[in-house]
């Protein structure tokens, strides 16, 4: 009865809306946690996976071996890989496609790579303006591996005591 | 104020010399009619468009985040770019709509929302028509707002919109009557329906003491409360209600014409958040115009003195009330709109009617405390 008493004069005098209206007041003075974009970046894990890249070896030649790992694990179906003989007997890629509309980024082709010839890169701010624009081919690939590869030689050192 | 005498009296003079004695005096009628409507409605609706930006930055820092700051410096500019993209939008009129329903809608829903202006007075004299019965006008102009959101919603011919415009209407009926009986508390104390001498009522000796928010604090309260709801503000939005029927009966609306709704939204808001301070809060009355202050000499009697600027500073905080509001509660239920308004706000009001009645009374009203507000 008289905690029914309480209740109805505390409904009355607002005391619970007031209450709320105090802790979104506090908020309202609070340091802001906007993060700036273009400006101002989170920071991203070496883990990171992003626009994807092929690399090569210190001495220029390209790593992948055209194990076709990748194209087999990829779940998205979204590598054609297409490879032929090279004059000094090596197993060669001639054609090497990443279909980026179809890719998820889930990383499995990073992951089942024995060379570690496709990796994906930090980078997140790439479009296409027309249809094909996705579509990344072999000497793209290998451009973007050339254009970061410290980057990723970086990365992939701070991540290798946890591999 | 002498100023603004001068210049009528000279422009009066110029009226009958240009048009001749018969037609001048009507057309000086006319244009000092529409000059003191351009004075009235050119702030509230640069008001509005700052207030939205306002609205914007309020929810944003109470959500710990910056809010629009892009467009010009820190955002000024935000506002004119939404009302060009705004313009610029096609006008989508759905299959099978009831087109000039359709168009009308807006009209009628922001026009009671800017005609209510006339009589809301902003300091002794300020004022487009100083109508003896506002708040009847007042009453009427902002009920006839709920017409606009009927016909949209059936006029649109979706059901979303239906449904909007169904809650909106009779949640606004129902909050119409508890709002109606505010008022009525502080015409009986103001003793008046005009709201200049309501203000005048709450002039005293004992600054914000003397305000009507104290002997009429639920009324007070409830008329605030009310007015969110009249507006379908947060958190009585169920006639928009994003989460649920998208938004309600604008959901046809694009470009311009869901501008005029949203127009009408905030008039009716800034509406509300000016005629609660000169109905409960004094108006321009300074709320530190004690009897001591004011004799204590020119250097602290200014604080006393009456102004415009007092009715602004309280409707602005009036006005960023509605923002907090929005920002720190969840949407009510729709049965326990209902059940608020019907079964909580109209007994208070009722109770406190009659208690307002009571101390108004004889031997009551020359009680000591009492006597501050109904003993003169």
């Amino acid at each position: 009865m008289l905690a029914r008493a309480r209740d109805i004069v505390s409904s009355l005098m607002l005391a619970e809306l007031l209450k709320g209206l105090k802790l979104t007041g506090r908020h309202l003075f609070a340091r802001k946690v906007t993060v700036m974009y273009p400006e101002e970046k989170t920071p991203a894990s070496p883990r990171f996976r992003g626009l994807h890249a092929l690399r090569r070896y210190p001495n220029g030649e390209e790593r992948c071996i055209a194990c076709k790992l990748c194209e087999a694990v990829c779940p998205a179906l979204a590598i054609t890989i297409e490879s032929e003989q090279r004059d000094d007997g090596t197993r060669r890629t001639t054609r090497y496609d990443i279909d980026l509309v179809k890719c998820i980024f889930c990383g499995f082709c990073e992951e089942s790579c024995p060379v570690d010839s496709i990796v994906e890169t930090h980078i997140l701010e790439y479009h296409g303006e027309e249809r094909g624009d996705l579509l990344y081919t072999k000497p793209m690939l290998l451009a973007i591996g050339d254009k970061y590869e410290p980057m990723l030689a970086a990365a992939r050192a701070q991540d290798a005591p946890f591999r | 104020m002498n100023d603004l005498h001068q210049l009528a009296t000279y422009t009066q003079g110029v009226a009958n010399r240009v048009f001749g004695v018969e037609w001048g005096p009507h057309v000086y009628t006319v244009g000092h009619s529409l000059a003191m409507i351009v004075a009235v409605l050119v702030p509230l609706l640069l008001t509005v468009l700052y207030y939205q930006l306002i609205e914007r930055w309020v929810i944003g820092w109470i959500q710990v985040r910056k809010g629009p700051n892009r467009v010009g410096y820190k955002g000024i500019l935000q506002p004119i770019a939404d009302a060009i993209k705004l313009l610029m939008k096609e006008q989508m009129v759905p299959a099978g709509a009831s087109k000039v329903l359709f168009f009308l809608a807006p009209i009628i829903s922001v026009a009671p929302a800017l005609a209510a202006w006339a009589i809301v007075p902003f300091a002794p004299g300020w004022v487009i028509a100083d109508v003896d019965a506002a708040l009847l006008l007042l009453l009427g102009m902002t009920s006839m707002g709920v017409y606009g959101i009927i016909i949209a919603g059936w006029a649109s011919n979706s059901k979303y919109a239906f449904i909007g415009a169904m809650r909106a209407a009779a949640q606004m009926v129902s909050y119409e009557i508890a709002m109606g009986f505010a008022l009525v508390g502080a015409l009986m104390a103001g003793q008046s329906m005009n709201l200049t001498a309501i203000v005048a009522r709450q002039d005293g000796n004992y600054g914000f003491f003397e305000w009507f928010w104290i002997p009429l604090f639920p009324l007070f309260l409830i008329h605030f409360i009310a007015g969110l709801a009249e507006t379908n503000r947060h958190p009585f939005d169920v006639a928009e209600g994003e989460s649920e029927i998208v938004a309600g009966f604008h959901v046809e609306y694009s470009g311009m014409m869901f501008a005029v709704f949203f127009l009408a939204e905030y008039a009716n808001m800034i509406l509300i958040s000016v005629v609660s301070p000169i109905l409960f809060m004094g108006g321009w009355l300074s709320p530190f115009n004690f009897a001591f202050i004011r004799e204590a000499g020119p250097a602290f009697s200014w604080l006393a003195a009456a102004s415009i600027v007092w009715l602004l500073a309280k409707c602005a905080f009036l006005m960023f009330v509605f923002l907090w509001i929005r920002a720190s509660f969840p949407r009510y239920r729709y049965d326990q709109i209902m059940r608020l308004g019907w079964k909580v706000f109209i007994p208070i009001t009722l109770i406190w009617i009659a208690l307002v009645g009571v101390m108004m009374m004889e031997p009551f009203c020359n009680w000591p405390v009492i006597s501050i507000w109904f003993g003169k």
